[in-house]
């Protein structure tokens, strides 16, 4: 059959990654103009990375986002591991139907609805056992995983039924227990969907904003809010710097996740050659 | 299922009571792995909406927090139950929330359409590519979707501000002598959001597509269907659940967008979610505000049951009960 994409389908692919791309390179290039005002060139310069250094601001921000992102993305990759499990593994329980749709909604649920939701909750908590008595890096952290866990949990589903049973089935028929099975065959096989899961939960909390500047409190800043409080105001030439630097950080992180996913791929279709060979 | 066929035992102990003992040291491992994060959801998803609901039906009240109680005790034995709906009252009769409601879903659902104008040809694009090129497009759909939200927005602003780069390019070919107004314009939020939600459309779509059988195009072809006949008899209503999955995947969370209003429509373009975020942050009415979000809810509860009704669809399909 006539594989090729036809011209028209070329041209909308290339002028569709055009316009994703563009705006993201300019913003790049902008950042090492030396003006003031962002739109007007003044000559290559890299001043604004030295302002961006040399602010405190930044780099308490960045160090609160970094926290806050390591410790959700490890516990989000825990939560979102059990939750696939259960959701693909484990057929019909009770409540199945809840735990799908409490699991799903996070994915499209309207950010702002989520950030209110958690903040009144975490209001009427103070109110009703004095926990947690100041909003910031917890009330921040829980609210991610929170989210997050739901991204993490459709990776691992996508990975455990591409995964199939089959090697599972072939260890509990030799005699291994069900939890012999989980730990030395379905982790390890799990293992790079987890890894993606990690990094994508990772990303996404360094990423959130309008969550985050809901439930956080007086002077935890992450670096979103941060952002956000200087751009409201208009162009800013160090805000350019930091953009690029945040690009190139989370372009190197996808592009090694990806090579990680792809040797995985890689191997197990080897694998998968062998067995038919000798099978 | 792998965890139902448990290994045969024979010797000393019969058969029954190792089964039986395995069995339940399997259901217990079973409800802790289902347990934790059911927990977790229930306690941090679920139960705030029933909060907001329940402040949704307070009276606004100088103190803190700045609402009346639904449950009051008197002496400690007598049981008082306020409800009020005077917030969903207020919201009704004031055309600012109706005309709010009404624009945000006028946006998101133009913003919609056009990224599924954009999205579909360049998800088939992708689909017809060769296996490295295939590889190469997807991780390029993908990596702007992971690079920050708020930055891919702020390009935007440098893009379509008064002096710049637009204007500063359309000036110096002599096409405009003045600026042309871009930023902090409805066309402005158009934009943005079709630029940030592009790949939540393409990637379902794609994922629609890369399943299609390519031997019924044959068919209709050596049936003498031309390529667009065969386009929308065949293709586009097979590929009706990536479009359905993909758009709601835009719609929904476009609906209640803040940021994309706030940075690029500035004053001018009013949507629900920054509507949302004002009453909260200046306003300081929490039971408007979350009588506000109660009735976005509402609006966008049907859409994500479709979206949940399509996922689940999918993921049951495989797992093959």
């Amino acid at each position: 059959m006539n594989n090729r994409r036809s011209r028209f389908l070329s041209i909308m692919l290339i002028s569709g990654l055009t316009f994703l791309y563009v705006p993201m390179i300019l913003l790049v290039i902008y950042s090492f103009n030396y003006s003031k005002l962002v739109p007007v060139w003044g000559g290559w310069s890299t001043r604004w990375y030295y302002v961006l250094f040399e602010s405190q601001d930044v780099w308490d921000a960045v160090s609160l986002s970094l926290k806050i992102a390591l410790i959700n993305a490890t516990f989000a990759t825990i939560l979102g591991t059990l939750a696939g499990l259960a959701m693909v593994r484990f057929g019909r329980f009770r409540g199945r139907t809840l735990f799908g749709g409490m699991l799903v909604a996070p994915l499209v649920m309207p950010e702002v609805i989520t950030g209110l939701s958690l903040l009144v909750f975490f209001i009427s908590f103070k109110q009703l056992i004095g926990w947690p008595a100041e909003r910031g890096f917890t009330t921040i952290t829980i609210a991610h995983i929170t989210f997050s866990l739901a991204y993490v949990t459709v990776i691992i589903q996508a990975r455990l039924t591409g995964m199939g049973q089959s090697l599972e089935e072939a260890a509990a028929d030799l005699g291994a227990k069900p939890f012999k099975v989980l730990t030395a065959i379905t982790l390890p096989r799990l293992a790079p969907g987890m890894v993606s899961g990690w990094l994508l939960a990772f990303t996404l909390s360094l990423d959130d904003l309008v969550i985050a500047s809901f439930v956080t409190g007086p002077g935890a800043n992450t670096l979103p809010i941060l952002i956000f409080s200087r751009i409201r105001l208009g162009l800013r030439p160090d805000i350019n710097a930091l953009a690029t630097i945040i690009i190139l950080f989370v372009a190197v992180c996808v592009a090694i996740a990806a090579l990680i996913m792809f040797r995985q791929q890689r191997r197990e279709e080897m694998d998968q050659q062998i067995a038919a060979r000798e099978g | 299922m792998s965890m139902e066929t448990l290994p045969k035992q024979s010797g000393l102990i019969p058969d029954g009571i190792v089964s039986r003992i395995l069995r339940q040291l399997q259901s217990g491992w079973r409800s802790i792995v289902i347990a934790v994060p059911f927990v977790w959801l229930f306690l941090f998803f679920l139960a705030p909406f029933f909060i907001v609901a329940k402040i949704s039906l307070a009276e606004l009240a100088i103190s803190s927090p700045p609402f009346s109680k639904m449950i009051e005790w008197t002496d400690g034995t007598i049981m008082t139950i306020r409800v009020v709906f005077d917030n969903f009252a207020y919201i009704f009769d004031d055309p600012l929330y109706a005309r709010t409601y009404i624009n945000s879903l006028k946006i998101s659902i133009i913003s919609t359409f056009f990224c599924l104008l954009i999205g579909y040809p360049m998800a088939y694009g992708i689909v017809r590519s060769g296996p490295v090129a295939k590889r190469l497009l997807l991780f390029s759909i993908i990596l702007p979707f992971w690079t920050s939200f708020l930055l891919r927005v702020y390009a935007w602003m440098g893009l379509l501000a008064d002096q710049g780069t637009i204007n500063g390019f359309l000036i110096s070919m002599g096409i405009i002598d003045e600026p042309i107004r871009m930023l902090y314009t409805e066309f402005a939020v158009y934009i943005g959001i079709v630029y940030t939600y592009l790949p939540f459309m393409i990637l379902p779509l794609y994922a629609n597509m890369e399943k299609l059988d390519a031997t019924l195009n044959e068919a209709a072809a050596d049936l003498g269907s031309g390529p667009i006949n065969t386009f929308f008899k065949i293709t586009l209503p097979l590929t009706m659940p990536g479009i359905i999955a993909g758009s709601l995947l835009v719609f929904i969370p476009a609906t209640g967008e803040y940021v994309i209003p706030d940075l690029l429509g500035g004053g001018n373009v009013q949507m629900i979610g920054r509507l949302l975020y004002n009453e909260f942050a200046r306003n300081i009415d929490w039971p408007v505000a979350c009588a506000v979000a109660i009735v976005l809810l509402m609006l966008l509860v049907l859409p994500m049951a479709i979206y949940q009704h399509y996922q689940g669809k999918a993921s049951e399909g495989v797992t093959g009960e």
